[in-house]
């Protein structure tokens, strides 16, 4: 049995998620408790990949990223680098479909914070930076850390914007649900039966464990 | 008309509220002051403009020698006003047990020469006991003491209260008085107090503001109260 999928899926999940991570955050605390005009727009727009079709996702990327796209051509030409058919063009597709997961958990998790606790540090002489760190972060962990894990999860099951832009090369980009997919196509149904039940128990156990871990720290805020 | 001495708080601010014109004016030396007005009567975004967490449209608040705003100046930092803050209910960070949240404004380069000041609001708080608690943890009257102990740690040219002692029952409220008045008199700094209960500003109060849709309505001394009686 060759597990190569596993390790790339995890790979490819981790670097994404590394990615997604600090660019959500980073965004949505920008964003949080502001209101400007053509807000909403923006966050239509991050939003997007999470009720497009993966293909229509796939497409766009390959227009930004192909031989002849506009980031693409000019990776060619400056560092004759080529995305496409590579397993970087496989992370490329996680973060974009992963990124609204992500934004919206920390969006959601900063709105829910008291301003008043960021206003208190401010007046005891904390900077911005340390306001971020000692106050906003740890007190928003429990909501950035469920978008950690879904984004992580999403990134893992990515499918069909990974095929239109990394393709299907065994041993290259041959992600697990790549693998599912080429697997059932061949006729092999228990290779893909033990794919199948490898992602089934991965993401089931993620996501019972961030439950648990996230119920387990709102107590130990709220209750004696 | 002031208790004598310097003016060591200046606020002359004007700001546009949802619904009128806030124009405040006032200057105060290290008393009491109290101000008192139905809810929405401008008193938070008082406090709030001399903390630095909104700024007016207008004027100028001035603290001792530091200009915090002026009209077309950038206004001074919240962090560099040297503010005490005693949020309504407490706004203690609730992930730091009581003694990180009393040491949080305590600058590193001065944590020797503040524990001789910690070590003794402790001690007039009677908190010693809590440090390693978290606020979920303590009563509504000791959250209101570690609340002041924490503004207080930072030692503040000005301390201001935004309506302290509303979350608590009659009895905790009156000893949390005395325990203010003493503090007042240990520290000699200017106190801003918000509240909307008239009995409680009567006893606090060197002098009390009353407000009213963002303008003063009527301005009195402890002297006056005291002859009113």
């Amino acid at each position: 049995m060759d597990y190569s999928p596993l390790l790339l899926s995890l790979k490819v999940a981790a670097i994404s998620t590394f990615f997604v991570f600090i660019v959500g955050v980073f965004i949505a605390y920008l964003l949080a408790k502001r209101d400007f005009f053509g807000k909403s727009i923006l966050e239509a727009l991050f939003l997007l990949p999470l009720v497009l079709p993966p293909t229509v996702v796939g497409f766009g990327l390959l227009i930004l990223f192909g031989k002849k796209g506009w980031i693409g051509s000019w990776l060619l030409e400056w560092f004759d680098f080529q995305i496409v058919f590579t397993w970087i063009g496989a992370v490329i597709a996680s973060i974009v479909v992963s990124f609204p997961l992500m934004y919206q958990s920390a969006a959601a998790a900063f709105d829910s914070l008291d301003e008043r606790l960021s206003n208190a540090a401010r007046t005891m002489g904390a900077s911005e930076w340390r306001v971020f760190w000692s106050v906003v972060f740890p007190l928003a962990w429990p909501g950035l850390l469920a978008g950690l894990v879904l984004s992580f999860a999403r990134g893992l099951g990515e499918f069909g914007a990974t095929l239109m832009l990394a393709g299907y090369i065994p041993g290259k980009t041959d992600t697990i649900p790549m693998a599912i997919y080429f697997a059932v196509e061949s006729g092999q149904m228990e290779k893909a039966t033990f794919w199948v039940v490898i992602i089934i128990t991965f993401g089931f156990s993620l996501i019972l464990w961030v439950n648990w871990w996230s119920k387990r720290n709102m107590r130990r805020f709220t209750k004696s | 008309m002031s208790l004598g001495g310097i003016d060591m708080l200046h606020v002359e601010i004007t700001k546009q509220l949802a619904h009128y014109e806030m124009n405040i004016h006032f200057q105060m030396c290290s008393e009491i002051l109290v101000l008192v007005g139905r809810s929405g009567s401008g008193k938070t975004t008082i406090l709030n403009s001399i903390a630095g967490l909104t700024h007016p449209d207008s004027g100028m608040i001035l603290s001792k020698e530091q200009t915090f705003y002026e009209t077309g100046e950038k206004p001074l930092p919240a962090r560099d006003r040297q503010i005490g803050y005693v949020f309504q209910d407490y706004a203690l960070f609730p992930h730091k047990t009581v003694e990180k949240n009393i040491w949080f404004g305590v600058k590193k380069n001065r944590r020797k020469e503040s524990n001789e000041t910690i070590r003794e609001l402790l001690h007039v708080l009677g908190i010693e006991h809590l440090l390693q608690k978290y606020p979920h943890q303590i009563s509504g009257g000791e959250k209101q003491r570690v609340g002041l102990a924490r503004a207080l740690a930072t030692q503040p040219s000005v301390l201001l209260l935004d309506e302290p002692l509303s979350a608590l029952d009659r009895e905790t409220r009156k000893l949390c008085q005395d325990e203010l008045l003493r503090l007042h008199d240990r520290w000699k700094i200017p106190f801003i107090v918000v509240t909307h209960d008239l009995d409680e500003a009567e006893r606090l109060g060197d002098r009390i503001i009353y407000l009213n849709e963002g303008q003063i309505q009527d301005e009195k001394w402890k002297k006056q109260l005291i002859s009113t009686y």
